[in-house]
């Protein structure tokens, strides 16, 4: 064993991309170090940026050891952010090597390009959707209930602080060392140590579980908030749709998870212990991780586009200014789609080579979620119907998703025939039709979330210019950037390559090219809005809080609401339970009485767990034993002396409660009421004329 | 709400006010989905288990020629008669007020969690050093070390759980934390003796029956 | 023990629990000394063995859930049970998949 590896494990100067670029120059490695570089510079200028405005304790009070599931559900938005910037430059970047390698071998070498799709794929699915979803979700179901916070606010700490963790393995993996090039899937025998004997799989397995894990845990508080703390009267039936979805999406995070991290922990067993789940030698079987790893896929991507589809619920009946359509099937079919999806898994090795009758069973399976699904465009096509439709930015990402999702869910239930499935697997019409649902079924789902709640989170609306001009790059990007892909994978363009032989590839590879570049303006337009909106705010204003004239519970607050959520809890009489309160004329109604209330008090246990997991992973990545010791000690010591604190929560008084809620009345009597063709002006405080 | 008689799983508290009785069921159904999930990782150890003591068995020994009954067998019962004590102190902890008994019933189980754990270990050093059988000889002998070795580290677990609320009863009592993480604790030791009737039958019977 | 710090109306309880307890572990063990002992004395070939050793493990597993986790079809929580059979259900396509996947795979290597 070398001087020094007690001490730092596999570490050395290698690690750094710097000294590769140093050593071995090339635009390849180049670009690697200066990834790495901004990575770094903008670690220390956020420091340098708290360190100057004196902010680390409003920091730490006011955010990272918050309960509130307010604070946490923000959190995990900046997280997605962040980490969906760099997704996608990696995106461009490798649209940029598949135009330029076209007959040439590009600008990138196969092993970076090989770790651009590895990490572009695993920070997409679990660093910037999962996030994101479990962010909104934070945000807004606890309010769409009527409760003051989730079960367990804890817990909902630990999770973002483990995501966060995770997130920041595959940051630090830019920096120190490499990521994976096996892919987001990372399927051994290629990912094992024979084959990937550098630490980049254990980069991907450490940060996969830590997220898993987390997902997990927030799943579970998802499902026993829903299931424990609805405000009285608010029955199942009269939830709102997002919260339907919110419980079918957190159900496949409690089940679908645990596969996922099985799988990861026999391949790190492989790998570090001479196990042989799936080594091709001693008994071994990598057709094991093919069939766990996709266990955990299928009902993952429904993890990711149910949210999107509460969100489009909502977003379609209030900006039709109608109740949803077919809110009962709209249930079913998410709880038809979310049983389903468990059924399914084996269309994603459909050529692995078990029996035709096998392939037949799961393709029927599969097409068989084309149903549900199908039910629930019908019954937005008919939420719309006749509506007095207002094309905001929200309204216009939901509508694109139903034309866009369409399409995708048809080549999707093209690829559900085996016999076709044999001929386009693992070619780009593979990759044209997974973007094809995600982008709308999950981004667009996202971005329109943010466009219809930024107003109640934050005190005043978005610029609308500019969430039209986002939306039009989206929409168009998108086409240009994914269609293509389908004509070139029929042309047999596989997926993952970074070089192509064939010349007639490049017109359409030059499309994509250009598409990709028009999502990134999309994506730049989103932080232009953020910007504006800012600078703007006062114009922007919505203190009374409902600027959409809303349907549902989280509207009938003040924006932003205060950490208690509710003066008085609310009482639920029907569905859409705000916009009856408010043709009854009963919302805005001065309670009686008010009461004390108690809350969580902040807690720093999730940020220490965050931390001591996130340096757990890093000393697994490099076999760094006392870091590893460290991490794990630390984590259940905090566990065990947190369980010793006895006072957790601490009292509002009711007085208190009282001031607040009467000045909010008091504003909200003094605001005029504005209709719906004011929406957009300044005069819309946030006070909504209730539509007949 | 209904006629339920237990508003939560396992052994309920004679709980006074509505207002507790909302805190037990809260946090123990949220426990109750955690086991639920822990379930499906067993499950998945177990599928994978069955095949590859079928498909994986290599140059390495067969299940048949590896196990006997006789281990499997005392330690099932030391878990069992754990699972009961574990339950004799559930009820001093609902129907008594007197500490010493509630601690009695928990070290006794805590001792027969300890000797299931030391037998394992015992079992696992004999396959390693007499029958040349480490998990790193066969995709079958991997399966089964993380199976059993999974089963294991969750009776460790349960065993430093105990112990930290056994602590806990002597410094602050038994106060109503205490007492719904007894409760928990409770089910989780519950369910480790379902994956391990599972264990004995699908390992160890299901191996010595070829 | 001590049953007087107990009120009148609890003693029953107590009692009924409590037998609740011995029910269970006495069947616990009637079913395991039942399973071992059929495979230890080989008298039926491997395969009726394996299936029968299995339901003897199901009904153990009934009788954990009955006595140990005082699960009752009829007086539990609703969520309660919901859940249990959503697991139940998860479990069996995820294990019994699998299954079939890795058999019907090794199956066409053979
Ligand atoms: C918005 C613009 C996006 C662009 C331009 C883009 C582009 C790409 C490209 C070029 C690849 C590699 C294709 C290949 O293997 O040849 C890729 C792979 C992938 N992308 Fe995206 N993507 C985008 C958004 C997303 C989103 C939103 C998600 C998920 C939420 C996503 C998930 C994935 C996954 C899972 C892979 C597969 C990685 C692998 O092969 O292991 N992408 N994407
Ligand atoms: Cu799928």
């Amino acid at each position: 064993m070398e001087d020094g590896y007690w001490l730092l494990g596999r570490l050395d100067w290698q690690a750094l991309p710097f000294v590769r670029a140093w050593r071995h120059p090339s635009v390849s490695e180049w670009i690697g170090a200066g990834a790495g570089g901004l990575v770094v510079i903008a670690a220390l200028a956020v420091l340098v940026m708290l360190t100057r405005r004196k902010a680390w304790r409003r920091l730490w009070d006011g955010w990272l050891t918050s309960l509130d599931h307010k604070k946490i559900g923000i959190m995990y938005v900046v997280i997605a952010l962040v980490m969906l910037t760099r997704a996608l430059i990696e995106a461009v970047l490798m649209r940029m090597q598949q135009f330029a390698a076209v007959g040439d071998p590009g600008f990138l070498s196969p092993e970076h390009f090989s770790q651009l799709f590895s990490t572009h794929g695993t920070v997409m699915i679990f660093f910037m959707a999962m996030p994101f979803l479990t962010g909104i979700i934070n945000y807004v179901m606890p309010l769409q209930i009527g409760a003051r916070d989730v079960s367990f606010p804890l817990l909902n700490s630990i999770s973002l602080m483990l995501t966060a963790a995770g997130a920041a393995l595959v940051m630090i993996s830019l920096v120190v060392g490499q990521f994976s090039t096996g892919g987001w899937s990372a399927y051994p025998p290629y990912t094992g140590i024979q084959f990937s004997p550098g630490v980049g799989p254990d980069y991907w397995i450490w940060a996969v579980t830590l997220s898993s894990i987390a997902s997990t845990l927030s799943g579970l508080n998802f499902a026993v908030t829903i299931y424990k703390e609805r405000a009285p009267g608010m029955t199942l039936f009269r939830m709102p749709l997002f919260c339907w979805t919110t419980l079918c999406t957190s159900i496949l995070m409690i089940f679908a998870m645990a596969p996922l991290t099985v799988a990861s922990l026999m391949l790190a067993l492989d790998r570090y212990a001479g196990f042989h789940f799936f080594t091709a030698e001693a008994g071994g079987n990598l057709m094991n991780y093919a069939n766990l790893f996709w266990l955990f896929g299928h009902p993952e991507v429904y993890i990711l586009i149910l949210p999107a589809f509460g969100v489009y619920s909502s977003v379609i009946s209030t900006y039709s200014g109608k109740t949803l359509y077919g809110y009962k099937s709209l249930v079913y079919a998410t709880l038809a789609i979310a049983v389903l999806s468990f059924t399914v898994w084996l269309h994603h090795f459909f050529t692995m080579g078990q029996t035709a009758n096998v392939n037949a069973i799961f393709g029927i399976a599969t097409m068989l979620i084309g149903v549900p699904t199908g039910v629930k465009v019908y019954d937005w096509l008919l939420t719309l119907l006749r509506g007095r439709i207002r094309f905001t930015a929200p309204m216009l990402f939901s509508i694109m998703f139903l034309v866009t999702f369409v399409v995708g869910g048809i080549t999707g239930v093209i690829l559900a025939n085996p016999p076709v499935d044999f001929v386009v697997h693992n070619s780009l019409f593979l990759v044209a039709h997974f973007h094809n649902m995600l982008i709308p079924g999950l981004l667009f789902g996202m971005i329109a979330a943010t466009q219809h709640w930024f107003p109640k989170a934050f005190g005043f609306r978005l610029d609308e210019t500019w969430g039209k001009i986002s939306f039009w790059c989206w929409a168009v990007g998108f086409y240009l950037a994914f269609m293509p892909l389908y004509a070139l994978g029929l042309m047999g363009a596989m997926r993952r390559t970074s070089e192509w032989l064939r010349p007639d590839y490049s017109p359409l590879m030059l499309i994509a090219l250009l598409g990709a570049l028009l999502l990134f303006a999309g994506f730049v337009s989103l932080l232009v809005q953020l910007g504006v909106s800012v600078r703007h705010r006062d114009r922007y204003r919505v203190p009374v809080g409902d600027p959409w004239d809303g349907h549902s519970l989280e509207w009938a607050t003040s924006a932003p609401p205060p950490e208690y959520n509710f003066a008085l809890i609310p009482r639920v009489e029907a569905r859409d339970a705000f916009r009856q309160m408010k043709r009854r004329g009963i919302a805005y109604a001065r309670p009686e009485a008010y009461t004390d209330i108690a809350m969580p008090k902040n807690s720093a246990v999730g940020p220490i767990i965050g931390l001591a997991g996130a340096g757990l992973g890093f000393a697994l990545t490099w076999h760094i034993g006392w870091l590893a010791v460290l991490g794990f000690s630390v984590i259940v010591g905090a566990v065990i002396a947190r369980s010793f604190v006895r006072e957790t929560e601490r009292l509002i008084p009711a007085a208190s409660v009282r001031e607040h809620h009467e000045r909010w009345l008091d504003a909200v009597a003094a605001t005029p009421r504005v209709p719906r063709v004011q929406e957009l002006c300044p005069s819309n405080r946030g006070h909504a004329e209730p539509m007949a | 709400m209904s006629a339920a008689r237990y508003s939560y799983v396992g052994l309920n508290l004679r709980e006074q006010d509505a207002q507790a009785e909302h805190g037990a069921q809260t946090l123990i159904f949220g426990f109750w989905i955690f086991l639920m999930a822990d379930l499906v990782v067993f499950a998945l150890l177990f599928a994978t288990y069955a095949a590859m003591s079928v498909h994986g068995v290599a140059d390495g020994p067969a299940p048949a020629e590896l196990f006997s009954l006789k281990m499997p067998f005392i330690e099932t019962l030391v878990l069992l008669l754990s699972s009961f004590t574990f339950g004799m102190a559930s009820l001093a902890l609902k129907y008594s007020a007197k500490r010493s008994s509630l601690a009695a019933w928990l070290l006794v189980t805590g001792v027969l969690g300890a000797v299931f754990v030391a037998m394992e270990i015992s079992d696992f050093a004999t396959y390693i050093s007499e029958d040349q059988a480490p998990p790193q000889r066969s995709g079958f002998l991997s399966a089964y070390y993380l199976l059993v070795g999974t089963h294991g580290v969750h009776v460790v677990s349960g065993l430093a759980w105990l112990l930290v609320l056994l602590v806990q009863l002597a410094v602050l009592g038994r106060v109503r934390e205490v007492k719904l993480r007894l409760l928990r604790l409770a089910l989780f030791w519950h369910m480790l003796d379902v994956v391990w009737v599972c264990i004995f039958t699908f390992v160890y019977l299901f191996g010595a029956s070829a | 023990m001590s049953e007087n710090d107990l009120p009148e109306s609890e003693l029953e309880g107590r009692k009924t629990e409590r037998r609740h307890y011995v029910v269970g572990i006495f069947w616990a063990l009637l079913l395991t000394l039942a399973a071992f002992a059929l495979v230890a004395a080989d008298t039926l070939p491997p395969n009726p063995a394996r299936i029968a050793v299995s339901i003897l493990a199901l009904m153990q597993i009934v009788v954990h859930f009955r006595y140990f986790l005082h699960i009752d079809l009829k007086q539990s929580h609703r969520d309660d049970l919901h859940l249990i059979l959503f697991t139940a259900l998860i479990v069996f396509l995820m294990a019994a998949g699998t299954l079939w996947i890795l058999f019907n795979l090794h199956g066409r290597m053979l």
